[in-house]
């Protein structure tokens, strides 16, 4: 790669070809402000407030799209730059409504950061802040376009990284508005709900709908049992809002806060994920051996299940009927749990901590959600509502004992835990399936060709002389090439590309979920990522099926995996959806 | 994939023969939507839609050229459509009391139809012959150097017709 020389405040500077002066400069030390870059996505150009002088440049130049030419000279800060940045974030503000005490990201704002970095005290220009209706139609985001400082993160995120095209720029100038097109509501929008947009927006404009006044009320009601779960990508993201550096595993503070909190059991979604993966991977074993349509693809992840049935309900019959751990937790709290303790499940508020947007939406998906009798998790919140709770509730985070999460749907195996990553599920399921098929564990359980943040991973795993061809893609706009090489396949009459395909919406899977706290970039994602692999790594038992819990839900409930109790409370169904709903 | 369920077909065989030869080139969207109002007097949402699916291209992205270029109108307007030019030249030379009287005389403001469906007014930008300020047209024919006295006079030439 050739390398370009520089010069950056004088201070010489060699970077390859093609880097940006933003990310020249932050090699040197000297941090230019942003508000609509991000690192997830193309440079959009759209705020102005990164422009730095450069020798030669009659104007000055935006330093997020422009990239180091040899010899090039610039200078990121001066009092005339300063002074534009300065006049930049004055006419922002003068279109926002500053009302940052009732605004859910007051105190991690990029907005709110830059106004207190520049010692803004008075706007000189007239006060325009349309009054726009919020979108709430959707059970997982909220949209407030009076906040929108049309940066155009979302409109990309969903565009371009994710592929879907929920959210378009309408209109133009300052009368833009970055909503879903042709006059609907996001409910009735192809939006899958992943909240990528609400966690790339640099402020108040996209959030997640706060459900933790359902839940404090549920815990005030002296009637309600209430039991939460929490998931894997919870623990090692939730530190970040204490303080903690990303990828802290924390569960056992998690666990100690959450009965701090008031709540009367505490069971953990790796549980329910080393289940799914006893369902799922029967399943597996199942369909290889000849009985039902291959691939098999994994359907955990709510959005990717919305996505499909929107975007590709030619293959329906692929999915996992299993449902996903949050689901199949639910399930077995308002039954098994109910019944071992005796418990009246109409009694049981059932809540789920999710690093997710779409959780809230899966809770109420179709009737299958539904098949304890009562809805099966009442309550998603996710991992940023939780902190907000623990807040609330006056608990020093950091100062807390480690506890133990209650039995009996608890314990947990690395498998379960892996779940929390891309490719974790893939990895979950191999170790188990190697078992079920061949009778015999693995000796070494960590398949690496799943793991990283390569957009589509392949490989082709040897069980015992028989060959499984697997795809792995995380990030929703990645998955289109996999699918297109099966249909490719089955046009031709082809033998098929792959056997199990894991697919997770979110950049990274769900530590990169769209309820994970703010700033994900993929530094922050690759240290959650290694949380998990730690707590696999240190777990005694690290495939599903050596769960006792597991095999005690089995021989004292469930029966067989794929049984009909199994199929009556576990497994869930998939219909077309039209891209639009009017 | 279905963009929307069940809905009657709206682009005609014509149009979608256009759309045919448009496919693939750049700058087809545009072309395409051109044709379309051309047909409707503006984009219907079903035509929209087909569009879309005709071209492989988001139903958003379409919303996003729509809702950008002023050309393009998103509700049917009026029989006839009177467009008073608000480029610099007809601005200064009384353009906005050219927009009022109309408003006056039919009783409807700015983008909106009569309640008969006879007439809308919208105001445009530049139309090219600033020599002739304030410029309107009506259905295309071009008025210059109109005042607010013959207004009613030039509506009146289209009424009923």
């Amino acid at each position: 790669m050739s390398m370009i020389k520089c010069e950056i405040n004088g201070l010489p500077v060699s970077v390859p070809a093609g880097t940006t002066i933003l990310d020249a400069a932050k090699g040197v030390g000297v941090t230019i402000p942003k508000l609509c870059y991000h690192n997830d996505l193309d440079a959009w150009a759209a705020c102005g407030i990164c422009v730095v002088k450069v020798e030669g440049s009659p104007k000055m130049l935006r330093a997020c799209a422009t990239a180091v030419g040899p010899g090039m000279k610039v200078v990121t800060h001066d009092p005339e730059v300063v002074e534009v940045r300065r006049t930049v974030l004055e006419l922002i503000l003068s279109t926002h409504p500053n009302d940052c005490l009732q605004c859910g990201r007051s105190g991690n704002c990029e907005l709110q950061d830059l106004s207190a970095d520049f010692g803004i005290r008075d706007i000189p220009f007239e006060k325009r802040a349309p009054e726009i209706p919020r979108d709430t139609s959707t059970p997982s985001i909220v949209l407030n376009p009076e906040k929108c400082v049309k940066c155009g993160r979302c409109v990309l995120v969903c565009q371009e990284m994710q592929n879907v095209y929920a959210l378009e720029f309408i209109g133009r100038g300052d009368g833009t508005r970055l909503a879903p097109a042709a006059d609907v509501t996001l409910e009735e929008s192809p939006c899958i709900k992943c909240g990528q947009c609400s966690a790339h927006c640099p402020v108040g404009a996209i959030y997640e709908k706060d459900d933790t006044k359902a839940v404090w009320d549920s815990i005030k009601a002296e009637d309600k049992h209430v039991v939460v779960q929490i998931a894997p990508a919870v623990r090692v993201a939730i530190g970040e809002a204490f303080g903690y550096e990303p990828g802290e595993i924390l569960t056992g503070k998690t666990y100690t806060a959450l009965r701090r909190l008031g709540f009367d059991a505490i069971f953990d979604t790796n549980w329910a994920a080393d289940l799914t993966i006893i369902e799922e991977g029967s399943e597996f074993v199942k369909r290889f051996a000849g009985d039902g349509p291959l691939p098999l693809i994994t359907s955990c992840c709510p959005s990717w299940t919305d996505y499909m049935e929107k975007f590709a309900p030619d293959f329906i019959d692929n999915f996992s009927s299993a449902k996903s751990p949050q689901e199949m937790l639910g399930v077995m709290s308002k039954t098994y749990y109910a019944e071992k303790a005796g418990i009246d499940p109409a009694t049981i508020t059932m809540v789920s901590v999710m690093p997710c947007t779409s959780k809230k939406y899966e809770i109420t998906r179709s009737d299958e959600m539904f098949a304890s009798g009562y809805q099966d998790i009442d309550y998603s919140i996710t991992t940023r509502e939780l902190a907000r709770m623990i807040k609330q509730a006056g608990i020093d985070f950091p100062a807390l004992p480690d506890s133990e999460c209650d039995s009996i749907l608890g314990q947990y195996t690395g498998a379960g835990t892996i779940f929390g990553v891309t490719g974790g599920v893939m990895e979950a399921a191999l170790r188990s399936a190697y078992y079920l098929i061949t009778k015999e564990d693995l000796e070494q359980v960590e398949f690496e060709a799943v793991r990283g943040m390569e957009g589509v991973k392949t490989a082709e795993i040897d069980v015992k002389g028989t060959k499984v061809r697997i795809a792995v893609a995380h990030q929703m706009g990645n998955v289109q090439a996999v699918i297109d090489q099966v249909r490719e396949a089955r046009k031709k009459g082809e033998e098929l590309p792959y056997h199990f395909i894991e697919v997770m919406a979110c950049r990274g899977g769900c530590i990169g979920g769209g309820g994970q706290p703010h700033g994900a970039t993929d530094e922050i994602r690759a240290l959650r990522t290694r949380g998990i692999y730690t707590d696999d790594e240190k777990s005694k038992l690290r495939c599903s099926h050596h769960n006792p819990e597991i095999k005690r839900v089995y021989d004292e409930y469930l029966g067989e995996p794929l049984g009909q109790k199994a199929h009556e409370l576990l497994h869930t169904a998939y219909t077309e959806r039209p891209l639009y709903k009017k | 994939m279905t963009t929307i369920a069940g809905k009657e077909k709206m682009l005609t065989p014509e149009i979608e023969a256009f759309i045919e030869k448009w496919k693939g080139k750049p700058g087809n969207l545009i072309m395409v939507l051109h044709r379309v109002q051309e047909e409707f007097g503006y984009v219907p949402r079903d035509a929209a839609f087909e569009v879309a699916e005709a071209l492989g291209i988001p139903v958003a992205k379409i919303y996003g050229v729509i809702t950008f270029y002023h050309f393009f109108k998103l509700s049917k307007p009026g029989r006839n459509q009177i467009a008073v030019c608000m480029g610099t030249a007809c601005y200064l030379n009384g353009g906005q009391d050219l927009i009022d009287e109309c408003e006056r005389i039919l009783g409807v403001g700015l983008n909106t139809v009569t309640e008969d469906g006879e007439f809308s007014i919208e105001a445009v930008r530049c139309i090219g012959c600033c020599g002739l300020a304030p410029v309107l047209t009506l259905n295309g024919e071009v008025f210059g150097k109109v005042n607010t006295k013959q207004m009613r006079r030039i509506i009146q030439q289209f009424e009923g017709k």
